[in-house]
């Protein structure tokens, strides 16, 4: 295989070469005051909890009359799961102790109008459905979800992407930890509304992954009823290339890590298919593969390796993997500083329940840990060859037999290709399984809600105050002119209406208006004040009054933090922003009090020297218009400094007041 | 006849089918005036209106289009849903103890068909082992299936045929009994099991669920796992009702059947024993006893069954402002008998004093119980209690309402003698009635109080 290009140099033709495709999952929570199906609160975190309860989760029968693959994986992890609990956000329900409550329409209202917004075919009735995880990370062992619309499409460059579907579904627990047989929840961002908006698999690298979730992340943030924050919007990233298969990356939180966790999986692929077609020429198939396990804890009793002594100390059992035919290939890149032994470690560490690392030594790798006396005596043991690549796992009976079976079904699967995984993505870029990728059969109807009709009525209010999409305003904003960095955010901020208002009924200058909007209130927000307090009416009469000629545009701005500021100390009394504005603009100068506010200023800056007359007239301007700039432009003041100072120059005037 | 092709759907929603000559199981694109919708054609459940199609999109979700909103509809093919459940025998060994699984509904384990929705449970041991292996380690297995009734719909006739059957069992030889029935009326039927089936040599044990078993949180394996544990090698003979102690997954308690009382409609820890403490907890690992005064188990095959019951018997739940024609309405209507839950101590109104004197004076027998359910009956306290006595009232100790009225139906079902009824009444015959409730027998929590707050916060319940 030719080694895999660096991330950096990879082309948009490298990923056609491998035929990569890749879609997404967008998750994002809606901004709504409970959870979808009980009247808890939602969006209140914390790490503190009351009470704790245990469960385990038990597979249910799959329409064959077996078990899901994820399920069966679950149950091998014998996983006892801990969940904790704050009285102010969970109730019963949240526990599985209660059947659900009708969702929250609102909820729903905004999972209808994003679904609008992406043109998809709405359902009629929407029917809630069970979705299996067995990991523990909702207490009834499945979420309920439902379809809300399908078929749809959202413009990125020249082209359309496809979106399957959107569905609107209970946020799971967020685990606090995962060591041996015990995993730990918290329990309050469960049942958080949220919607999943699935692409199909239409993008083609990592870049386009990257961006076309950034445009469906800007269409949710544009409606301004959607939660924004660390976790608020998280993705699953699904990855293909020729010959590989789908492979779902977890949870993705930074749509900035996106691109390379996508390369990385795409290497990874590549890199499984060619350790297949290695074993193929050596001879070792699905059918052919010869693997086999043996206790060589007495071979390791004096080992000096501290990681296996300690367990044999223990009492622990150390086992042995013989891989025939596999000499070599755990050193194989698969990743990023990652290789094939990894794949073998991970399912140990998630399956097996070993998880204190290294949980693995492998015979690829032979002079790191081991002694060569050490492998001596384990080759002896297991009489493996010189082709043979061995695996050791350590730990106590059950969970070693475990980890035993999973390398010998991973080795099976090497022989096969990729395996459908769900993969969890680490900080680096690179992946680690997480569980074996579920099936369709994992969905069923739930049993305890009604199918729900959607009013042809509640469809046309939402339609009626639809937000136009971003993607619409950036186009428009492009050729408004606005600063670069504003457009996207523009687009996407719940003022973005207002703006629409401003420049089109009172003719404001785009880019002013946007510049107030965006980064004049951006600064507002660090100094401490809140200007998204104001209220569209609020900001409206104050650019009203600008461009009816009272307010300067340092007017405007002043007007706003004067309110804000004046907010902010006074907590019980309203302040009307009409009267700030009005208190700043009531104040006229007329050509002679403003003159003679010019002729006051020279006179204070009559001891302090100036470099030349550029700056003086700057330091003039800037003590003038902080009296007058609310009600009079600078040009028009300038042009007066220039004036009094004028043909005489500083001495002059200076003699003429002395 | 109906056509089936058209399973459920009426009116609008059936037209529209018929004119695409489509049905349930077509695997059709649908357009409608508000997008495209490609998926398999669900039966609609009977209950649902008959404006809307429901199909199953390719990700497995369903979802219904409004009929009216159909333009066109496109057959590309039929997928049947074939329903089986796979069985696996159940694996036989001499020396494992032989236990006799009796179904009177609801689901202990079931699998649930994903294009309906439809709940097919399994019980056969085959079909139980597929699901439950675990239950092949306690015993060998069989079932056998009595009936097919939501708890609710259990009654007299129910309730006669199951002790016949359990005093057959009994006499076949079988180590032990578990009975799986539905969680809503579970304790009457284990009241009224207590009485019709006295002194059996071997443990009766019922269980359920309260999470339904097609959900991966669900108790019912775990219930049964414990239940078969019970019955195969547990030493209380005795008719026991085995569920959830806590809401985690960690023991089950076995409550007598007089004593026992669902208090929650949802909880998992939804039964408790009342004004007593349970028998034992029982955990994957054992059994352990809580307390010794039980029916040990034996080797005979002694039973005695007594399937009386009459029918013409009620219960009363006073309310103040109760007024007297209720009473006459139930003795007019023939009952024999009434059982009172009554205020406090077991009060009722003065205004319906005379009715319950009409009733008495009739030949009516009215026993009182408690509406706290915690307590004991105690009418010598207040003068009320004294006048309500003379009207021929029988207070009835601590037994709870639903027992003492499963009890009252047993006992007329044998005499109408009212001194016979009462001595039957007031004997207790397992615990119905207790001399003593021990301090620990009244335990409800209040949240928030600091030192329960601190319970909970260490305490998995």
């Amino acid at each position: 295989m030719k080694p895999f290009k660096s991330f950096d140099d990879m082309t948009a033709e490298d990923y056609a070469a491998i035929g990569m495709k890749c879609g997404l999952e967008v998750h994002q929570q809606l901004l709504t005051t409970r959870k979808l199906f009980c009247r808890c609160p939602a969006g209140q975190y914390a790490s503190d909890y009351d009470a704790e309860i245990l469960r385990h989760m038990r597979p249910t029968l799959s329409e064959l009359g077996e078990y899901d693959g994820t399920a069966l994986m679950e149950k091998k992890t014998r996983k006892n799961i801990h969940y904790r609990l704050h009285r102010d956000t969970v109730c019963t329900y949240d526990i599985d102790d209660s059947p659900p409550f009708f969702p929250d329409p609102y909820a729903i209202d905004i999972a209808l109008e994003l679904s609008m917004m992406l043109s998809l075919g709405i359902v009629s009735e929407i029917h809630i459905a069970r979705k299996q995880y067995l990991d523990g990370s909702i207490p009834a062992g499945f979420q309920r979800t439902a379809i809300i619309g399908v078929t749809g499409s959202i413009p990125y460059l020249d082209r359309r992407i496809g979106i399957t579907q959107l569905s609107i579904e209970e946020d799971s627990c967020r685990e606090v930890s995962d060591i041996g047989h015990d995993r730990v929840y918290l329990t309050d961002r469960l049942g958080t509304p949220l919607i999943e908006v699935v692409t199909d698999p239409d993008m083609r690298s990592p870049q386009e992954l990257a961006e076309v979730c950034q445009v469906i992340r800007w269409m949710c943030r544009s409606t301004g009823k959607v939660r924004t924050g660390y976790g608020a919007a998280r993705q699953d990233v699904n990855v293909s290339v020729e010959g590989g298969t789908r492979i779902e990356i977890k949870g993705v939180p930074q749509i900035t890590r996106i691109p390379l966790l996508a390369y990385n999986e795409a290497m990874r692929q590549c890199a499984l298919l060619h350790i297949r077609d290695t074993l193929k020429q050596r001879g070792i198939t699905k059918d052919t593969l010869n693997c086999s396990t043996h206790d060589v804890t007495r071979a390791l009793y004096r080992t000096p390796y501290e990681p296996i002594r300690k367990a044999v100390d223990l009492g622990h059992r150390v086992k042995c993997v013989t891989l025939n035919g596999f000499a070599g290939l755990l050193n194989h890149p698969t990743q990023e500083h990652t290789i094939f032994a990894k794949e073998f470690a991970d399912r140990v560490r998630v399956i097996a329940c070993l998880t204190k690392l290294p949980n693995i030594v492998h015979s690829d790798t032979a002079s790191e840990q081991l002694t060569v006396r050490d492998w001596k005596g384990v080759r002896k043991r297991t009489q493996a060859g010189d082709n043979d690549a061995l695996i050791l796992v350590w730990g106590d009976d059950a969970d070693t037999t475990t980890a035993c079976q999973e390398i010998i079904l991973r080795a099976t699967e090497a022989t096969i290709g990729v395996p459908s995984d769900t993969r969890q993505a680490h900080k680096d870029g690179t992946t680690g399984f997480e569980r074996v990728l579920p099936g369709a059969e994992r969905m069923y109807p739930d049993t305890d809600l009604p199918p729900m009709t959607i009013d042809p009525e509640r469809l046309k209010r939402i339609r009626s105050q639809l937000t136009t999409p971003s993607w619409e305003r950036q186009e428009r904003y492009r050729k408004l002119n606005i600063p670069k960095e504003s457009i996207e955010p523009l687009s996407a901020s719940p003022r973005a209406n207002l703006f629409d208002k401003l420049i089109d009924d009172l003719k404001v200058d785009p880019i002013f208006a946007a510049v107030v909007l965006m980064q004049r209130f951006k600064h507002f927000s660090r100094e401490g004040l809140h200007p998204e307090l104001l209220t569209d009416d609020q900001i409206y009469v104050v650019f009203e009054a600008h461009t009816q000629n009272k307010l300067t545009r340092r007017g405007v701005a002043r007007t706003f933090r004067w309110h804000l500021l004046a907010t902010k100390h006074n907590h019980d009394d309203a302040i009307d922003i009409k009267e700030v504005a009005a208190d700043l603009s009531a104040k006229t100068y007329s050509q002679d009090e403003q003159v003679s506010i010019i002729a006051q200023t020279l006179e204070q800056t009559r001891t302090i020297e100036f470099p030349d007359d550029g700056a003086l007239h700057r330091f003039v301007i800037g003590i003038v218009m902080r009296e007058v700039g609310s009600v009079v432009k600078s040009n028009k003041v300038l042009s007066l400094i220039e004036k009094t100072l004028g043909s005489h120059g500083r001495k002059d005037k200076q003699e003429e007041v002395a | 006849m109906v056509d089936d092709r058209l399973k459920g759907y009426r009116n609008i929603a059936r037209d529209v089918l018929s004119r695409f000559k489509v049905g349930v199981w077509s695997d059709v694109e649908i357009e409608a005036t508000n997008g495209r919708f490609r998926g398999l054609i669900l039966p609609r459940s009977e209950t649902a209106d008959d404006a809307h199609v429901v199909i199953k999109l390719i990700t497995g979700y369903n979802i219904g289009i409004a009929a009216a909103s159909i333009t066109n509809i496109i057959e590309h093919g039929r997928r049947e849903a074939k329903y089986k459940i796979a069985e696996q025998e159940f694996p036989t060994d001499p020396k494992k103890p032989n236990i006799t699984l009796f179904g009177t509904g609801g689901t202990i384990a079931s699998r649930l068909d994903y294009r309906t929705g439809a709940v097919i449970p399994a019980f056969s041991p085959g079909e139980l082992y597929g699901s439950v292996p675990e239950l092949a380690d306690a015993c060998n297995l069989r079932t056998e299936k009595l009936y097919g009734v939501f708890s609710e719909n259990m009654g007299p006739e129910q309730y006669i045929k199951l002790a016949e059957k359990i005093g057959e069992e009994i006499a076949k030889g079988v180590d032990g009994i578990v009975i799986g029935h539905g969680t809503d009326t579970m304790h009457h039927t284990a009241a009224i099991l207590t009485f019709m089936v006295q002194n059996p040599p071997i443990p009766i044990v019922m269980v359920g669920s309260q999470r339904s078993s097609d959900r991966p949180s669900s108790d019912a394996a775990l219930n049964l796992i414990k239940a078969v544990k019970v019955a195969a090698e547990g030493d209380i003979a005795e008719v026991l009702v085995c569920m959830f102690g806590p809401t985690s997954d960690q023991y089950d308690l076995l409550h007598r059947g007089t004593r026992v009382r669902k208090m929650h409609s949802s909880y998992r820890s939804a039964f408790r024993t009342i004004g007593d403490v349970p028998l034992a907890m029982v955990d994957l690992d054992g059994i352990k006893e809580l307390r010794d005064d039980y029916h040990r188990r034996r080797d005979d095959r002694e039973v005695t069954i007594n399937t009386a019951f009459e029918e013409k018997v009620t219960m009363v739940y006073y309310y103040p402002n109760m007024k007297p024609d209720i009473i006459d309405a139930i003795v007019e209507k023939g009952y024999r008998g009434i059982v009172i839950a009554g205020t406090g101590l077991g009060h009722i109104n003065k205004p319906i004093y005379e009715a319950v004197k009409r009733a008495t004076d009739k030949g009516v027998h009215v026993f009182m119980t408690v509406q706290t359910l915690w307590g004991y009956v105690q009418m010598y306290v207040y003068e009320t209690g004294r006048e309500i006595m003379e009207l021929g009232v029988v207070p009835a100790a601590n037994m709870l309402p639903e027992v003492a009225y499963m009890k009252l139906c047993w006992t007329l079902g044998q005499t109408d003698d009212r001194d016979e009824v009462r001595r039957i009444m007031l004997s207790p015959i397992s615990d119905e009635i207790t001399d003593r409730e021990p301090y620990n027998g009244y335990l409800i929590f209040q949240g928030a109080i600091p030192e329960v707050q601190e319970f909970l916060r260490t305490i998995k319940r």
